[in-house]
């Protein structure tokens, strides 16, 4: 690996540990890397819009005739005068159009999608053809989703027969929110480890060369420096807050 | 003029786009496809809005010297920074500079970012996740068993744990979720009808 | 004082320091974990076995760096995996960062697929990167009516009637079907947009966080499989007997879901002595 791929990958670990160190407290190098990613994240997305959006959606067909992209271009530059205090109601025009359509499209959609779907896989008549397990199981999923929906119903007290069933309805619903959080522990606890599998590859890459072994002891001479800078400060501290 | 004619189009646009899909017809679908394309190019110019938004925020914090307006300079480096190194003239989207900023600068911070949840689930997991009630039990067995499923120190007991697991996802939770789902579901057909019908009108903002 | 009380107000940052020690000590030992593979991995496995040569799938990169260690071991094991049979792949990514990501994992396994395989894959031939476009839903529709709408040329501008994978593409009907990896309300705009209202084949693999909101799709035959966060990723790799950073991951994730556990336990013994005591419940 040449120097300079080296120092960008070093550059990689080191921002990685500027993040990690939040967990200490809130510090300027966490601020730096925060701020540095939400610039550059907009940058990117700048250069991106142009490249994939702007280019091919709109300069290259009006440049090849198709004129009449003109009208959406100009629609979207009404959406500017959000910002006009005194003309922002012409944005409305072009949000209409974009709400209009995408409500539009939505309702056939999602009511195939999220409504029929869902209601005739429900609607199926319990399996007892094969192991007598399923069709027990399935007879609990149609109690599970009829109950969850009446918790789901505000527009009558929770009481009596209703009350029964919203009870087993919160029920159903409880056990689907701590699958929801076992499987979330999995996910966070991922997002660390492939971190640290990063950091792992960047020492093992310091080990390749002699020179860029040393980076990595600065690298370390630094943090070390810094926790001692901290331990310090942290001990000249404690007399007099004890004091107060 | 300032609210009819937007409500005017949001009818229109709404109720053709929500018959086109059982009316295939050519010009149906001719129409269907323009609007579908338009309205990419309408959104591009919209998302152009909030990196304005972002650079005049920025801008006004350094001006007024806000507390901590220095780091304020470095995200807007960073986003004029990132620009310069993906003009045509740099390489664009193929440009060295562009790439690494986006491998070894964005990659890192977003990724560590959201790593850092992992902690304080743990703390979480330590301070809040208790079993104060029966509801608030259930859900904690239900989290421990999905945790446990693939855990190999259980020994014997790691298969019909594993069978449990797949259980609760499978049946309780399919239930829970679907219930979940089919609520959304309402939920989003009555909104798009009230914004339709001009019943919703928070999109319109305010006079 | 009892020791649970005094735990209970411990600085959560030595909470923070045990996992950190337990995850990268557990990275540092050396064995494999077993992983029991379910239903749902193992259909999409079969569905990407069963392909043809000359069979397209659309591979869906919708995901920002922060889901990146969860989603990137399925996608690099399921595009090696279709190239091998020697599928064609249509790549886009519709997650505004994802699309530099999406970029290095084509180059990556291109070479991957030349050195570990032997195979030699084009672009354009074999590969195609259509790159990224706003408003996910609109473009989704707008790919079930012609892929042109949305993508007249593809991320490095070249037309896409110039591109032979792409000559013989319209829409979803010349594919096989969407695997769609992402995070976000994406994947629910593929389920709706691609495959209710197109009727395309739609397999997901989505971050741990939401993977049990889409069983209920499953059971209702909407997707054909599904990959649930780095566990999914293990169970695919071992599926192709290629065991790479979520397998080797999977150690680290037991350990640190013991110390979990063991946190939860020790927080409720505390609790209950305290609830007992009367004394102030943490």
């Amino acid at each position: 690996m040449s120097w300079t791929e080296f120092l960008w990958t070093t550059l990689g670990a080191i921002l990685t540990l500027c993040t990690f160190s939040f967990l200490y407290k809130d510090n300027p190098f966490y601020k730096i890397a925060e701020h540095l990613v939400v610039g550059v994240s907009a940058g990117y997305f700048v250069i991106l819009l142009c490249f994939t959006g702007l280019m091919p959606k709109l300069i290259t067909p009006i440049m090849n005739g198709s004129w009449w992209y003109i009208i959406p271009a100009i629609l979207g530059v009404l959406m500017w005068f959000r910002f006009s205090k005194k003309l922002s109601w012409v944005s409305r025009y072009p949000i209409a159009f974009y709400i209009g359509i995408a409500t539009g499209v939505a309702i056939p959609v999602e009511m195939k999608n999220r409504i029929n779907s869902q209601l005739f896989d429900t609607m199926k008549a319990p399996n007892f053809s094969g192991d007598w397990f399923v069709g027990v199981c399935d007879i609990i999923i149609i109690i599970g989703v009829v109950c969850s929906l009446f918790y789901f119903f505000f527009s009558k007290e929770h009481k009596g027969v209703f009350g029964g069933l919203a009870k087993v309805g919160i029920y159903t619903l409880m056990i689907g929110f701590g699958s929801s959080f076992g499987y979330t522990v999995m996910a966070r606890i991922s997002l660390f480890i492939q971190r640290v599998q990063e950091l792992r590859n960047w020492v093992t890459l310091t080990k390749t060369r002699t020179d860029f072994t040393i980076v990595l002891w600065v690298v370390v001479l630094v943090i070390v420096l810094l926790i001692l800078m901290e331990i310090i400060k942290h001990l000249k501290r404690k007399p007099a807050e004890t004091v107060s | 003029m300032r609210k009819e004619i937007p409500l005017f189009i949001v009818l229109v646009c709404g109720i053709f786009m929500a018959l086109q899909f059982f009316v295939p017809h050519s010009y149906s679908q001719f129409l269907y496809r323009y609007a579908l394309d338009w309205l990419i190019v309408i959104g591009i110019f919209a998302l152009a809005l909030g990196i304005w938004s972002f650079i005049r925020v920025s801008y006004d914090k350094i001006q007024r010297r806000s507390e901590n307006w220095q780091y304020a300079i470095i995200a807007l480096a960073g986003l004029f920074g990132m620009i310069f190194f993906g003009m045509w003239f740099m390489g664009g989207l193929e440009s060295y500079m562009y790439r690494h900023f986006f491998s070894f600068i964005m990659i890192p911070i977003q990724a560590t970012m959201f790593a850092l949840l992992a902690f304080f689930i743990a703390s979480a997991a330590y301070r809040a996740f208790r079993a104060r009630s029966i509801l608030a039990t259930v859900l904690l067995l239900g989290a421990l068993v999905v945790m446990l499923r693939f855990n190999p120190f259980l020994g014997p007991l790691g298969e019909p744990t594993a069978r449990m697991a797949d259980w609760i996802l499978n049946v309780p939770n399919l239930a829970a979720k679907r219930a979940i789902i089919i609520g959304i579901g309402l939920g989003m057909v009555a909104t798009a009808l009230k914004v339709i019908l001009g019943i919703e009108r928070g999109y319109m903002g305010r006079d | 004082m009892n020791m649970f009380e005094r735990l209970g107000k411990l600085d959560r940052r030595w909470i923070f320091l045990l996992l950190a020690v337990v995850c990268v000590a557990t990275l540092l030992t050396e064995f494999r974990m077993p992983v029991r593979v379910s239903r749902e991995v193992r259909s999409i496995y079969e569905f990407v076995d069963s392909l043809k040569a000359g069979d397209v799938i659309h591979v869906g990169i919708d995901y920002d760096p922060n889901a990146l260690a969860e989603l990137h071991p399925m996608a690099y094991a399921v595009m090696e995996h279709a190239l091998k049979k020697d599928a064609k792949i249509v790549l886009t990514t519709l997650s505004q960062n994802g699309a530099g990501m999406a970029e290095q994992l084509m180059l990556d396994i291109i070479d991957t697929m030349k050195v570990q395989h032997k195979k030699d894959i084009k672009y354009g031939r074999d590969i195609v990167f259509l790159g990224y476009k706003p408003y996910y839903s609109i473009v989704i529709l707008s790919m079930g009516e012609n892929y042109r709408i949305p993508f007249p040329s593809d991320y490095y501008n070249t037309i896409l009637d110039s591109i032979p994978i792409m000559q013989s593409i319209q829409n979803y009907d010349q594919i096989k079907a969407v695997i769609e990896l992402g995070s976000g309300n994406i994947i629910d705009a593929w389920i709706a947009d691609a495959n209710a209202r197109y009727g395309v084949k739609v397999a997901l693999g989505v971050t741990g966080v939401m993977a049990a909101d889409y069983y209920p799709y499953l059971r209702s035959g909407q997707i054909i499989g599904l990959m649930g966060g780095m566990l999914g990723a293990a169970e695919y790799e071992q599926l192709f007997q290629k065991p790479g950073t979520a397998s080797e991951a999977m150690r680290v994730q037991v350990s640190a879901h013991v110390v979990i556990i063991l946190f939860i336990i020790f927080g409720n013994i505390g609790f209950f002595i305290s609830r007992r005591k009367g004394g102030s419940v943490v």
